[in-house]
Formats: structure tokens, sequence, C-alpha cells
């Protein structure tokens, strides 16, 4: 049995170890959000947040997450329990600033990009384009709207700055870099 | 705007359970009737074959297109209620069901190209041409059509239709003249007797008046909702995770399936050893796909770790299995010999280019090459089917669900009906989801496992090695100028012609052309890829044409803005791109501009490109386009289209090459078969022209061709190198 923590719900679980945590939280939890687009770590489609963090998950054998906190898309958006179950989720920054600049177009390496660009904020609330460009180059997006996403990214900032001026002041993380993640088998 | 055809009309008629209905037929014989039974819900009236109105004054409007991206469920929805007079607000969208009903190609057919169906249908079943005559109604999304055909064709003659027969009917209710009568926002007015009334309390007594069959559709002055800002129906969805693509499909008692396919094109599983994978966990059944094995388990992840375990091997296949350098040197030959021979297939001949170029002085000749690509869409291939007793139930993304269901039908022994397709959100299509090899194959699993419904996913490996190519090309050209620089003659030869037509045609007037090709097939399967043979054929004579200017002397835009005198459209959209660049502007060190114009699908596009190569390597610092599309009916969703085509077209550019070794397909995932990014990733301006509403132009397509010949032009204005290989992160010399 292993026990792991996807959107603060405790999860046990009777799996192969080995088995990657995107498969665990797509169809052992139904969380289809994350997205699996290589299996490599080359796209960013499965980024999720690993205590904080941006990890991809095709690479992420369940049993080295045992007992941490996992955040997917669904829980990034906080749902306050007093909205009724028909009334709109409330929605991240990101998540709307998305919406404004009209990002996705298929859609479908969205999850990943706004886990990404979350996890930027998390630790950098004003990020430059320089900022920009190493936390978001290991997300694909085939449809190439990486000029949304950037625009998107500053716009959801600014908004943040608004909401907490003191943001800047928060302490800066380290990113994980994608080169790190980068595997060569070719 | 082509004609109604008298096989065109309005059909009223009753439903059973007391509903009305309208509809536009566009064959003998009632089809409203039919299409009503597929999308009718209890309380909800069918005013026609597109739209519905439900009981609180809402408005449905059923699209006929898968949605990958390109914004085509809303951007339909949007042409029909701007033609009704629709609340905008009260509009949401229902994807139709795959059904001969909704056969787009019909609508085109009938109305804007009679007889004659765009190329990208007669490749799409097997990637080879097949007969229309074969195809019994098609539903394709590909060929940026949908809102040139389905758009005007369907969305706003049906709008048009539907909002006439209220008036008509708001006109017999109060007894007073129908052009006394307007519609607004989903309500309908008398002013002089101040009434009015929602169009769902008339909408019963419109299935009763008579239309016109030829409704009149609005000038662009009077557009409400088309050309405007509107926000896309499936994004909320697609921010925080709940859009269901293919690969999201949940079902009962789900099982899961992974693949492999013979790595060479052609060959066939001639042994499996499969012992140690059914003993693996969670393994059910190992099945033989013909072409490749496949592994049905529990869990996604004891699929494929039990496919790794497989042993199989393969049958030669019929024909040579070629290495990419291999092809090239069978293209060339085929060329020399279609020459030697005198056995080359014309494409277009206009004066006597061949003679021209013998009398000429100096002759200026040039070869071009691109090599096979991938699509990669971002989703990789999966499919969901399930076995019933006496149907086959299918869950994917499609871009030609009715003709996916036709030959599933076809190929299991089905009656056309007891198939059934799912069409979900597609995670990218590019022309790859028109084929059917991916729901072929999740079929043959579910029924070998009946009952029980089978998910399979590719892997990105398979993903790229499985792929319809984007085919290698070879083009050669001869050229000589007159006096004045201008091309006199212009000779271009290449391999294998496919689709669109006109995808080698100049726009620029040269008064003797010779366009010849000759066929030269090999192994490789190919398939429409983003704007299909136009992205091959704009860089060459895009290329070409900035080699003549060269050697003129002239400025790259200038000549080509000399040589537009006949094509005025074209010559608006090069100066805007010039403009918005402000071509010629003084730039840093190691930088440069490049320039290139291309029509497809009807959309003229310019693009010029800020190139900076002051490290050595080429970085696009800055993308200008400029495209006519005739009337862009969503300005973002243009816009986004545009951005979108020339971040694909770039990547293939700067990175994209499948090298064939050995017949088989050597990149394999992202490290190798590389993407653009982020951090490489230009800053992209695009203006629109409104040239006229006569001419739709597409959207999905037209952004992608221009953009790799504008980057190797200004590669050349920067070093003086010409590169006529892509891609050119492999061929450049700083
Ligand atoms: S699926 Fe994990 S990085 Fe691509
Ligand atoms: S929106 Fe399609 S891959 Fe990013």
């Amino acid at each position: 049995m292993l026990e792991i923590t996807v959107n603060n719900i405790t999860h046990q679980l009777d799996i192969e170890p080995d088995t990657p945590l995107l498969w665990v939280v797509r169809d052992e939890l139904e969380l289809k959000g994350t997205k699996f687009g290589c299996g490599l770590a080359q796209c960013g489609a499965c980024t999720v947040h690993l205590d904080g963090k941006a990890i991809r998950s095709c690479v992420t054998p369940i049993s080295a997450v045992a007992g941490r906190l996992i955040t997917t898309i669904e829980g990034i958006t906080p749902i306050s329990e007093s909205i009724a179950p028909d009334e709109p989720k409330q929605l991240h920054v990101l998540q709307e600033a998305w919406i404004e600049q009209q990002v996705p177009q298929c859609g479908y390496c969205q999850s990943g990009q706004i886990m990404s660009a979350a996890a930027l904020l998390e630790a950098n609330p004003t990020p430059s384009d320089a900022d920009i460009d190493i936390a978001m180059a290991g997300n694909v997006c085939r449809c190439g709207m990486y000029g949304r996403i950037r625009k998107a990214i500053h716009s959801a900032s600014t908004k943040l700055e608004q909401i907490n001026p003191k943001a800047e002041e928060l302490e800066l993380a380290p990113i994980a870099s994608d080169q790190e993640q980068e595997t060569d088998n070719g | 705007m082509g004609k109604w055809t008298r096989r065109a009309f309005l059909t009223t008629g009753a439903l059973v359970g007391g509903g009305l209905i309208v509809g536009v037929a566009i064959r003998p014989g009632h089809r409203t009737p039919k299409l009503a039974e597929l999308v009718e819900n209890e309380g909800e009236t069918l005013v026609n074959a597109w739209v519905k109105i439900l009981p609180d004054n809402s408005i449905k409007v059923i699209v006929p297109h898968a949605e990958m991206g390109q914004g085509v469920h809303t951007v339909l929805p949007m042409m029909l209620a701007d033609e009704m007079d629709a609340d905008w607000n009260t509009v949401s969208m229902e994807q139709a069901p795959a059904h001969e009903e909704y056969a787009s190609n019909d609508i085109v057919r009938e109305f804007a190209l009679p007889g004659k169906a765009p190329g990208i249908v007669e490749d799409t079943l097997k990637g080879v041409t097949l007969k229309l005559a074969q195809q019994m109604g098609l539903q394709i999304t590909g060929g940026s059509f949908s809102v040139r055909g389905t758009g005007t064709w369907g969305m706003r003659t049906a709008g048009a239709a539907a909002r006439e027969l209220l008036v008509n009917a708001a006109a017999d209710q109060w007894g007073v003249a129908a052009n006394q009568i307007r519609a607004e926002n989903s309500y309908l007015y008398h002013d002089q007797s101040n009434r009015s009334a929602p169009f769902s309390a008339l909408a019963e007594a419109a299935a009763k008046v008579k239309g016109s069959t030829q409704p009149t559709l609005k000038s662009p002055d009077q557009f409400k909702i088309m050309g405007k800002h509107v926000e896309r129906f499936d994004i909320p969805s697609k921010v925080d995770g709940s859009a269901v693509f293919g690969v999201d499909v949940e079902l009962p008692n789900m099982k899961y399936a992974c693949v492999k396919c013979a790595p060479v094109f052609g060959s066939k599983v001639s042994s499996v050893d499969s012992r140690d994978a059914e003993k693996m966990n969670g393994v059910i059944k190992v099945v033989n796909l013909g072409a490749g094995i496949g592994v049905i388990a529990e869990r996604y992840w004891q699929a494929k770790k039990a496919l790794d375990k497989i042993k199989v091997t393969y049958t030669q296949p019929d024909i040579q299995a070629l290495s990419s350098a291999d092809m090239f040197t069978q293209f060339g030959q085929a060329m020399d010999a279609a020459v030697a021979n005198g056995d080359e297939e014309d494409d277009y001949k206009i004066g006597n280019a061949r003679s021209v170029l013998s009398r000429s002085s100096e002759v200026i000749e040039a070869e071009y090459r691109v090599p096979h690509l991938a699509h990669s869409t971002m989703e990789p291939m999966n499919c969901t089917a399930w076995a019933h007793l006496d149907q086959l139930e299918i869950w994917a993304g499609l871009q030609n669900p009715l003709g996916i269901r036709n030959l599933l039908a076809d190929e299991f022994d089905f009656e056309r009906d007891q198939v059934v397709i799912n069409n979900v959100y597609l995670g990218g299509g590019f022309g790859r989801r028109a084929m059917d090899d991916y729901p072929v194959q999740a079929a043959k699993l579910a029924l070998a496992l009946p009952g029980v419904p089978v998910k399979m996913i590719w892997s990105r490996e398979e993903d790229t090695q499985q792929d319809f190519y984007r085919p290698a090309v070879m083009s050669r050209f001869k050229a000589c100028l007159d006096s004045s620089g201008k091309p006199e003659a212009w000779e271009n030869q290449f391999v294998d012609k496919h689709e669109p037509v006109e995808a080698p045609t100049l726009p620029y007037s040269v008064a003797n052309q010779y366009i010849h090709y000759v066929n030269s097939p090999t192994h490789i399967r190919f398939g429409p890829w983003r704007s299909v043979d136009h992205t091959q054929h704009a860089f060459f004579t895009e290329s070409f044409i900035d080699e003549l200017a060269a050697k003129a002397g002239a400025d790259p835009y200038q000549y080509r803005y000399d040589l537009l005198s006949n094509d005025l459209r074209a010559r608006s959209v090069l100066e805007t791109a010039a403009k918005m660049s402000d071509w010629g502007k003084p730039l840093p060190e190691g930088w440069g501009q490049g320039i290139a114009l291309h029509r497809s699908f009807n959309t003229i596009v310019a693009e010029v490109v800020d190139v900076d190569m002051s490290n050595g390597k080429p970085r696009v610092d800055k993308v200008f386009c400029a495209a006519d599309p005739g009337y862009a009916m969503s300005k973002d969703g243009f816009i986004a289209q545009m951005e979108s085509g020339i971040i694909y077209g770039l990547t293939a550019a700067m990175y994209g090459e499948i090298n064939i070794e050995n017949g088989a397909v050597v990149e394999s995932n992202f490290h190798n078969y590389k993407m653009l990014r982020m951090n490489e990733s230009p800053d992209i301006e695009v203006e629109i022209i409104n040239s006229g509403t006569d001419t739709l132009g597409g959207g999905g397509e037209p952004g992608t061709p221009p953009i790799a010949p504008a980057v190797t032009n200004a590669i050349y204005a920067i070093t003086g190198n010409r590169l006529r290989q892509l891609p050119i992160n492999k061929h450049v010399i700083a």
C-alpha cells in the first residue's frame, strides 16, 4: 500500500511502485487534467506540483512521492466551501489571465503550462521575460501559443501585485531547471 | 457567393411528439425530419439543420466539425447567430453526430464547388487518392474550409433562413407586413404597434410559413457578431483541466492497450513470442494486429511494460525500404529521366519557357530539398473502442468522423448504423487525425475483447514513427532574366504531385512558365500536413524568386512588388507586411530581414522576419504577418491561427526532419524531433486585411507556408548563404 496526498486528499493505493505518478493521477484518481505528451520529461504536458515545485509526473514513480504533497491543475483552482455546486468555480489568477488572453488553441498542453507558470509565480511573482523563458522552456505548445502564454503570465503577475503589493518580498525559491530533467537517449 | 441550386430548399414538417421543424434541405426529399431524430431533445424545436431554438429562447447551433483549437466551435455559431440576429449571450453549440445528414462536404459540393471536393478530402482515408464516388458523404475538418464552406454555405444561410421564417411568422400572426418587422437579440419587434415577441414564441409558427430558399445574407457593414472579438466557447474548460480529449475518455470497467507496429512500413508481423509478457501483472491479452502487436492490460503502465517484453519479428516489406539519402537519389534520377525522355507530367504551361531558356546567355539554376516531417500533435494518437453485442462504439478526436465510421463498418463487417462515433476534443490535428489507422487498431483490440471498453494510447515514440508524413520533396528551377532583371522564363520541376493543385503556382507575372513534375513514390506513407503541399512549394518558389531578385541586384521586396502588377490583392498584402516591419530599416550588425508571400486556401499571407545572427546561430526576433482572408469572421481567432501556423512552420524550418534509415524512422521523441519552445519563440504581429467577403479564405493553414522562406531569405541577406535545404539548424553556415 502506498499513500499519496493529491489536492489535499490522501489516498491509499495498491499499485506497482514503478507506476509513474501521471498514470496514478489520471487513471486511479480520475484527475484527467494532467496530460500525457511524451513520457520522457520532454514536453511538460504532465506537469504537477510536488511540495509546491513543478515536476514532470510522467517520469516520477509513485514510490518516490509517497507521503508528499501533490497538486494538479484541478487542485490549483481555489474552490471555496461556500460556493454552491452550480456556481462557477473560482479561478486561479493564471487561469483568469489565460481566458483573458484566449491562450489555448487545442488546449492539450495548457494544464502543464499553467502548472509551470504557477510554480514560477510562486517563486518569483514578478518574472522578467528571461525568467519566463527559463521556467517555461520545458513546456511545449505544439499550437505555438507561446506569445499569449507570456502575456498571460505577465498579466497575472500584475494582478497579483495589485492584490498583494508585498508579493515581491516573498522569498525566492529556485526553480527546477528543465535542463536537469532532460534525458537524451537518442 | 455561389448559387442555391434547384436541389436546395427549405423544408418544414411536424415532428413525432408534436414539435415542429424547419430545415435547409440540400438534396431532394425531406432530410429535416431525419435530422430531428438525431438532435432533438424534449421541448426543443429544430428550426433548421443547423439551429435549435429552445423554449427559454436560447439558441443552440449544431456544428458539424471537430474542434482542434481552430475555434470552429465558436466561429460557426457566430456566423449563424449574426445572420439570425440572435442574442449572442444565449447562444451555445453542440457538435453534430457523425451521420450522413451532417456531411459537410454535401454542403460544399452543392453550393461552393459543385462536383469537386477539396483535395484533402481525397487524400484522407488511406493516405492515397480515393475517388469521390466512393465517399458517401464526408464530414472533414481540414483544408481550412470549415469557415469557408460550412460557414458561408451552411451556417450563414441557415441563420438568415431561420430569421426570415421567424419574421414571416410574426407578420402573419400580427397581421402586418414582414418588412415592418425587425429582429434583434433573439426578439422580433413591430415598432409601429409596439409589439414584440421572443423567437421561441414564434418558433412553432415559423415552421408553418414558407421561407425563401435564397435568404439574403448581410453585407459586412451589417455584421454585429462576425468580425468581432468573441471569447471562444471551449477555452474555460481548457484552463481548468476539465476539457475531455480522446485520451481522457473514461468508461466503466475500461482496460488499457499499448501497441507497437513494424518500424518499416509495409512489413507484417511474422513471429511473436509473448510468453514472458503474458505472465506479467495485469496483462489480459496480446493481440496480433497484422502490422504490429497490441497488449491489453488492466492498467496503462502494465500494458506498456508488457509490450516492451514481447519479441516480434517482421516480414520484409514488398517494396524496397530505402534511407532518406537514397530517396533523394531516386528523386534526382527520376527527374533527370523525365527530362531526358521527354515524359514530364505538365502542371502549368504558359508561353515557351524551354525555348526562351535555351536562347538565354545566362540561366540561373537551383535545386531545393525538404525532408519528411511528422505532425507531432501534442496529444499522441489514441482511441477507445467498445465492441458491444451488435454495435461498435468509438471515442476519439477525429478530423473525419464520418469517413472513419464508414470505413470501420466496411472493414469489420458492420452496418454503418452499427458503428457509433463519439467525437471529442482533438489535442491537435494538423491533418494527422484525418487518418484511419488508429481507430482501426482500437477496433481490432476491442473486437479481441468483446464487451469491454479498451482505451488504446500510443507512446510518443509510436506517434513519431507511425505517422503519415509530410513527404520529402525535391524541386529544381531554371530561370533567365530580361534586360530589366525581371524573370523572362521560369521552369520548375518537382517530384510527386499531391494537393492542393495550385501549390507550386507563382503569384508573380512571368510570361514564360513551365511547371512540371514526375512521380517517384517511396514506401513512406504520407498525409496532409498543415497546409499540405503549400509548405514545400512556398519554400521553393519564394526562395528561388529571392535568388532572382539577388541576381537582378534588386531589393527582394521591391522585386516582388513590381511583379505583382496583375495581382493587386497580393500586392497590398505584401506592401502591408513591408510597412509593418519597416522594411529596410537600419538593423544591428549581424541582423537582417527576409520576406515571403504565398497564397493558400484562398488566403494571401506575407511575412517579414527580423533575424539576429550576431551569435552565429539564427534567432528569429520578430515576425510581421499581413493576411488577407477576404474577411476574418473572428478577428482574434484568426490572429491566433496565424500565430499558431507561424510557430508550426518555424518549428519545421528550424528543426523539422524525419530521417529514414533502412526503411525505418530514426526520430522517436521530442529530444530528437525538436519543437520550438518559449525561449526561441519570436514576437508575432498580425494585421488582417478584410478585402471582401466574396472569396473567404481559410485561417488554420495559410500562416504556415511563408515562414520558412522568409527566414532563409533573411539568412541570405545576412550571410550571403542561400539555404536550399531544410531544416535551417542542420544546414546553416554562419
Ligand atoms: S509527458 Fe511528461 S514531460 Fe511530456
Ligand atoms: S494549445 Fe495545443 S499544444 Fe498548446
